[in-house]
């Protein structure tokens, strides 16, 4: 069985949470998100993951290897509202065994 | 005023299955949508993505779905008000209920059903100071293109980078006096034709194009006269009579959570071992709008929460009448428009 890693999450309040994450059911940092219920219904997840609408907007806070930005990524990030040079789509990036130890932020929610 | 037996808040497909089973049952429907088509997320958040968990389609188009549900309910004639926001719900004393929108068009119903989804779609603004100054009262700031004549003969200036920045620039471009686009990026995210023909307006000299670029500040006193635009680290300014942000949608649970319902994370709780009836008699939600133990946000769950409120609207209208379950492979279907759809009968024919 694939191992579970560890990622912190700083909510919009400023609270930080260091959740558990599973590596073998597909899932994104977006839906993490919605799991662990670190962001309020409604405003995380809107498009359902699909680079469309930029609620799940986080910042890297570490210094992590992530996967290259897709074009899907890049090009909602470029209408998106408070994007700083470590924003990233939580939706885009997928859970794997690489990822134990990220820390990310959500972006505020706008 | 609209009359109707059931009053649904959402033309999403809970929404739309729910005239349907109101059909079977003589009831008639009347449908309010924030939005201008039917169809809710699917039509407006992906259309053109399959889905893959409606029993019986293997797969579906959830644009498809939609026409395929607005078809099945054609029968019974359900009237629309579209591109309307249900604003106010006055409770009468006979029990019925009247609802507003934000356009005034009122609407009395016997009972209601909300299935407003997550809440009605909503602009995404900028970040700028005093937007919201300039947002009322025709003072220069528009979020949406309701009506295209309103921008004749006058300067625009729109930003975004997504097809309705695009669509609106290309449409607006033989109507406006002038057409400003702005984009952080030199980049669009459009269909393909769109691109090019924004391309091919600017290089006539029908659109300015001006990426990658920010608006970032108005100027005017009354209303908007120009907007102020860092383009590349510098700054300019652009005499305008409306700006016109487009930067998506993002839907919001809206006048929905004022109408004294009880809410919990930002849905409306239910009573679902019932009838999904609120804490307010004879108001229901329905679908993604309502919450309670072990709900599922799927359409589905949406479809079959639909078809036990309307059974129990039934009830509370005809309480002396008893109701047996019938199956419309059996029963058929009689529309409210006169037709009769039935399975063909088997032929009888004695063997001898
Ligand atoms: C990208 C994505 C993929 C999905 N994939 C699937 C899938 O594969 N399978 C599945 O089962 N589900 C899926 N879903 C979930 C599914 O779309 C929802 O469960 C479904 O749309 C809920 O339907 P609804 O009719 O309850 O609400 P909605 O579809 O949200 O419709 C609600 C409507 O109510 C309107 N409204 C709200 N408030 C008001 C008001 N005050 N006045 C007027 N109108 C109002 C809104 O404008 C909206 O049109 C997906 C969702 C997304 C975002
Ligand atoms: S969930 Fe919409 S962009 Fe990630």
């Amino acid at each position: 069985m694939a191992n579970d890693v560890t990622i912190t999450i700083t909510d919009r309040e400023g609270i930080s949470h260091e959740v558990q994450a599973p590596t073998d059911m597909n899932m994104n940092i977006m839906e993490l998100v919605r799991a662990y219920e670190l962001a309020p219904e409604g405003t995380i997840g809107i498009c359902g993951g699909m680079a469309m609408c930029a609620s799940c907007q986080c910042y890297v806070l570490n210094d992590f290897p992530l996967p290259e930005k897709s074009d899907d990524e890049q090009a909602m990030l470029w209408e998106a509202f408070n994007v700083k040079e470590n924003s990233r789509l939580g939706c885009q990036i997928h859970i794997t065994e690489d990822l134990d130890g990220l820390e990310i932020e959500l972006a505020p929610e706008a | 005023m609209i009359e109707t037996d059931i009053l649904i808040i959402g033309a999403g497909p809970t929404g739309l299955f729910a005239v349907f089973e109101a059909g079977l049952l003589k009831l008639k429907c009347h449908i309010i949508d924030a939005l201008p088509q039917p169809g809710g997320q699917l039509a407006e958040l992906y259309p053109k993505k399959p889905i893959y968990d409606i029993p019986g389609y293997p797969e579906v188009l959830a644009g498809d779905l939609v026409t395929n549900l607005m078809e099945q309910i054609k029968q019974f004639q359900p009237g629309f008000t579209l591109g309307e926001t249900a604003e106010t719900i006055e409770k009468l004393e006979d029990g019925s209920f009247i609802v507003t929108t934000n356009e005034g068009t009122k609407h009395l119903a016997k009972a209601i059903a909300i299935a407003g989804g997550l809440g009605t779609f909503e602009p995404r603004k900028p970040i700028l100071k005093d937007i919201e100054f300039y947002e009322k009262e025709d003072r220069g700031v528009d979020y949406f293109v309701k009506d295209p004549e309103k921008y004749r003969g006058k300067n625009i200036v729109i930003s975004g980078g997504g097809d309705s920045a695009l669509d609106w620039s290309i449409f607006l471009s033989d109507v406006a006096a002038s057409v400003t686009l702005v984009h952080r990026r030199n980049e669009f995210r459009g269909a393909l034709d769109s691109v090019e023909k924004v391309q091919e307006l600017k290089s006539a000299g029908k659109i300015k194009l001006i990426t990658p670029g920010e608006v970032i500040g108005f100027k005017g006193s009354e209303r908007i006269e120009s907007v102020d635009i860092e383009v590349n680290g510098a700054r300019m300014n652009v005499v305008t009579d409306y700006f016109i942000p487009l930067f998506g949608l993002t839907p919001k649970l809206g006048p929905i959570a004022n109408w004294g319902l009880e809410i919990e994370k930002n849905a409306i709780k239910v009573n679902n071992a019932l009838d999904y009836q609120t804490n307010i008699e004879g108001i229901y939600a329905i679908g993604d709008v309502n919450i309670y133990p072990g709900k599922l946000k799927l359409i589905l769950c949406g479809f079959h929460e639909a078809t036990l409120m309307c059974q129990s609207v039934y009830q509370r209208l005809n309480p002396g009448k008893k109701y047996v379950l019938k199956y419309t492979t059996v029963s058929g279907v009689d529309g409210f428009d006169g037709t009769r759809k039935e399975a063909e009968k088997a032929v009888v024919k004695s063997i001898e």
